[in-house]
């Protein structure tokens, strides 16, 4: 046996999960908040309400902080495959690097360069081409996700695929394109993005509101709706700015719940596939190992997933898991003791180097990544339907604990969407590439088999290091900038709020050459 | 037919490879000049700036050029990225590093803040161009690779003096590219300085990329790549008369010349083999033996040849939107901005 840490496969395992884990922390908000910026644009350009200018500003200016981090991270994904993964590269290179070529040449490039324009483009561009600019950008970050969620569907269920010489060869392109598993988990990923996007509106804008009621700029009247007020003393702390945070967080708190229901209805629809194509997962996710129709609340065990004997059921409820996966309640679902055997006559007993294959992922993960990812997504979306009626007469309750709750909430999808990712991904192994139960004979892969043979131990030690070392330095100035601009309000995207209307000294430059130093 | 898909893809893999060199390489270089040339603060915006808009979009062909390698020639893709990983590893903490100095070095206000993500912009700049260097010349001349594509050797196995070369060789070439870039870009003393720097140092700079385009080619005794090497002599002759004449625009176009038709000779004299094993040369990774499926590369062409042409008239138009030169005198001043809480409430001031 390897010492655990200096097992090569375990540090490559913990390298890619790390850096796509963080990864898909930028690109949730990114995709989250783009067509919110989007939206408040071209609200703005139809009314010339000066609250959407400065959402616009605004919310682009928090945008444009996350999406570098988004940019530059996501660098590391177009080469990790190469890196660590070569045996994986070579196996499934004829489908798999398509929809990944697709994405830098379809999407990416169309996101970075038209967001280059937008940020750089105010004044020197129309307004109307400044807003097509950016609703292409954000297009292009959907378009992006799809092709990404294509290749990584893939790896859930091969399709449109022959076997020749032990390697899959690509048949049918559109067969990969339209895998019913990327369609519905594209939808999911990115309505859930959207869910990010929302919460984030909804803490960020509460929290300037709690702010102007603790400066006494707004108050409330006898009636209870809000007074709105101004400080002259303060840049940006007028009477548009109640309006634009008050805007911000009740598009954000519909937008959250608009993107629960969709979250909701595309997981279903996404789990029930799931019960077909991958069995075992669902099998783990629910700690079931005997075949049963009832949903797991809540259970315990010595969850050593080679036996599934020590589980403990505390609560079920009856039918729920059938129903989750058949529409009915009395169909049985298979239970992990029931399909190892199945598994192990289809796909074999023993891995190449002779040890037993271990055909079930870790439950505790699975089991609690599913759970997570629930009970998170509800809990924003509970949130954003409260937080609809506290502020329905204009403003926030004075209390501080509910301003830090809003805030916190900012987190619960971004928790939700990672522990979905890591069920799911986890929940595959030990296949990378998981085999098709009605697709072509022989396309998987084993995670072992996947690894590059050249690269060593040490090599990805010091890589996983380095980049993790990197990662939480540049999380960390990621949250101060965040924090730095959000405490900022209107006046860090806007400076123009902070002048006073004696300020006349700096009106003598053309406002075009003064917008090309955005850096 | 099975023929014609590999070479079309090594020629628009080449493309995509000589795009980037030509993109990035005023990027890169401008990145490093923030360190080497810049004198003051509002030099180093005005350099920044130029590239502002548009680094961004360039950085895309190389991941273009990485994307097009897995789905076309995926053995090529796995045995140079794994055979490579320490340095590619780098590559990437550079391009990070690079990436997010250049967001965030306008977004704080301190003179701190602002000097050391001037740091971390050129040092990721300068270890992602020499990284990308030596990563394309190790390509062109091989690696220890065994019978299944895999590094042989240990992790340094690939270090010799071509990976030096190659990464002297870029980084040489983005310095001078990028003063010319900046010299035609700006206007007051970074334009000078550019100028001053292109010529004469610039000779010295494109020796090294010089030296690795001349062996490579003259070892593999291609005519396609000696007729290249020719033109691009020609279009350093024709660089080196201009910016010493001090007309920008042509030494920009000249230099343009030759590194794209320089490097274009590079992989003249690498063709057939994408990947060189300097093992056994039976074992080298070529156009046939390494590439994806004929119905693969007909699917990426239809993709290619739709995307292309768009990606490059949008790229071009962002060019055209964002020509002017750039000045000091048009910078705006940095604004900063306290948090949006009354004074009365007491809380410190983020922003000195």
């Amino acid at each position: 046996m390897h010492y655990a840490a200096l097992d090569p496969l375990l540090i490559a395992r913990w390298q890619f999960g790390i850096t796509t884990v963080y990864h898909f922390w930028m690109v949730p908000l990114t995709i989250g908040l783009g067509p919110v910026v989007a939206y408040f644009q071209i609200r703005w350009h139809r009314s010339g309400d000066e609250r959407f200018y400065r959402a616009t500003k605004f919310w682009g200016k928090l945008f444009t902080i996350n999406f570098i981090m988004g940019v530059a991270t996501g660098l590391v994904q177009e080469f990790q495959f190469g890196l660590a993964w070569s045996q994986y590269s070579r196996f499934v290179g004829d489908i798999f690097g398509a929809p990944l070529a697709m994405e830098s040449l379809l999407a990416f490039f169309l996101e970075s360069t038209f967001l280059g324009l937008w940020i750089f483009g105010w004044g020197r561009l129309s307004r109307r081409v400044h807003t097509i600019v950016l609703c292409f950008a954000i297009g292009a970050s959907i378009l992006s996700a799809y092709f990404i969620i294509v290749a990584n569907s893939w790896m859930q269920h091969p399709v449109g695929v022959k076997l020749v010489d032990g390697h899959p060869i690509m048949t049918n392109i559109w067969a990969v394109l339209g895998n019913n598993t990327a369609i519905w988990a594209f939808t999911h990923t990115v309505v859930g993005s959207f869910m990010v996007g929302g919460m984030f509106l909804l803490g960020i804008s509460w929290y300037q509101l709690w702010q102007r009621r603790k400066d006494g700029i707004d108050t409330v009247g006898a009636d209870g709706r809000v007074v709105a007020g101004e400080n002259p003393d303060i840049p940006g702390r007028d009477v548009a700015d109640h309006r634009l945070w008050l805007s911000s967080l009740r598009v954000g708190a519909w937008v959250a719940i608009a993107a629960f229901v969709l979250v909701f209805i595309t997981g279903d629809q996404q789990g029930k596939l799931m019960f077909v194509q991958q069995p075992m997962k669902m099998a783990a996710a629910e700690a079931a190992c005997d075949t049963t129709t009832d949903f797991s609340v809540l259970s315990y065990g010595a969850w050593n997933a080679e036996s599934c004997h020590s589980v403990h059921d505390v609560f079920e409820v009856p039918g729920v898991l059938s129903f989750l996966a058949n529409s009915n309640f009395t169909t049985p679902v298979k239970g992990v003791n029931e399909l190892i055997p199945e598994y192990e006559q289809k796909y074999g007993t023993t891995a190449p180097d002779g040890s037993k294959i271990n055909y079930v992922p870790l439950m505790p993960v699975t089991y609690w990544g599913f759970r997570v990812m629930i009970t998170l997504g509800g809990l924003a979306a509970l949130a954003a339907l409260v937080a609809l009626f506290i502020t329905r007469k204009g403003t926030v309750p004075r209390p501080k604990w509910l301003m830090v709750l809003a805030l916190v909430g900012i987190l619960a999808p971004f928790g939700a969407n990672s522990a979905g990712w890591v069920f799911t991904e986890m929940g595959r192994q030990p296949f990378v590439v998981a085999p098709n139960p009605t697709g072509v004979d022989g396309v998987f892969l084993f995670t072992e088999a996947a690894r590059s043979p050249n690269v060593t131990a040490g090599e990805l030690l010091f890589s996983l290091i380095a980049l993790g070392s990197l990662y939480l330095a540049l999380m960390v100035v990621e949250v101060v900038l965040m924090v730095k601009y959000v405490r900022g309000g209107a006046a860090s995207a806007i400076p123009e709020l902070g002048k006073k209307p004696d300020d006349t000294d700096s009106g003598i430059k053309a406002p075009d050459d003064v917008l090309a130093f955005a850096y | 037919m099975s023929e014609f898909l590999p070479n079309l893809w090594f020629i628009l893999i080449a493309v995509l490879w000589i795009g980037y060199l030509f993109l990035e390489g005023f990027d890169l270089g401008v990145g490093m000049h923030m360190l080497v040339s810049a004198r003051s603060e509002s030099d180093r915006r005005v350099m920044l700036n130029t590239i502002g808009p548009v680094w961004d979009g360039n950085e895309v062909w190389l991941i273009t050029a990485g994307g097009a390698i897995f789905a076309a020639f995926p053995y090529w893709y796995a045995s140079l990225f794994s055979a490579l990983y320490i340095p590619l590893i780098f590559v990437l903490l550079g391009l990070i590093l690079r990436a997010v100095s250049i967001e965030y070095r306008g977004k704080g206000h301190s003179a701190r803040w602002v000097s050391l993500w001037t740091w971390t912009l050129g040092l990721g700049s300068f270890v992602s161009a020499f990284g990308i260097g030596a990563a394309l010349a190790l390509t062109s001349t091989g690696l220890p690779l065994d019978k299944n594509g895999d590094m042989t050797g240990g992790p340094f196995a690939w270090f010799n003096g071509f990976a030096v070369l190659g990464g002297i060789a870029v980084v040489g070439f983005a310095l001078v590219h990028s003063a010319n870039f900046l010299a035609l870009k700006t206007d007051g003393p970074v334009r000078e300085r550019a100028a001053r720097f292109a010529w004469p140092w610039g000779i010295v700079c494109l020796l090294p990329i010089a030296l690795w385009a001349i062996w490579l080619v003259v070892t593999s005794g291609s005519v396609l790549a000696w007729v290249g090497l020719v033109i691009a002599v020609l279009g350093a002759v024709w660089w080196a008369i201009s910016a010493r004449a001090r007309k920008e625009g042509q030494a920009f176009l000249a230099l343009g010349v030759f590194i794209v038709i320089g490097a274009a000779a590079i992989f003249a004299a690498m063709y057939p083999a994408v990947l060189p094993s300097t093992t056994n040369h039976a074992w080298d990774l070529t156009i046939h033996n390494a590439a994806s499926s004929t119905y693969t590369l007909g699917v990426m062409s239809v993709v290619a040849a739709f995307g292309v042409p768009i990606v490059l008239a949008y790229q071009a138009w962002t060019y055209w939107v964002f020509r002017k030169r750039l000045r000091a005198d048009i910078i705006p001043e940095n604004v900063p901005f306290e948090a949006a809480v009354a004074p009365a409430a007491g809380t410190v001031p983020l922003a000195k």
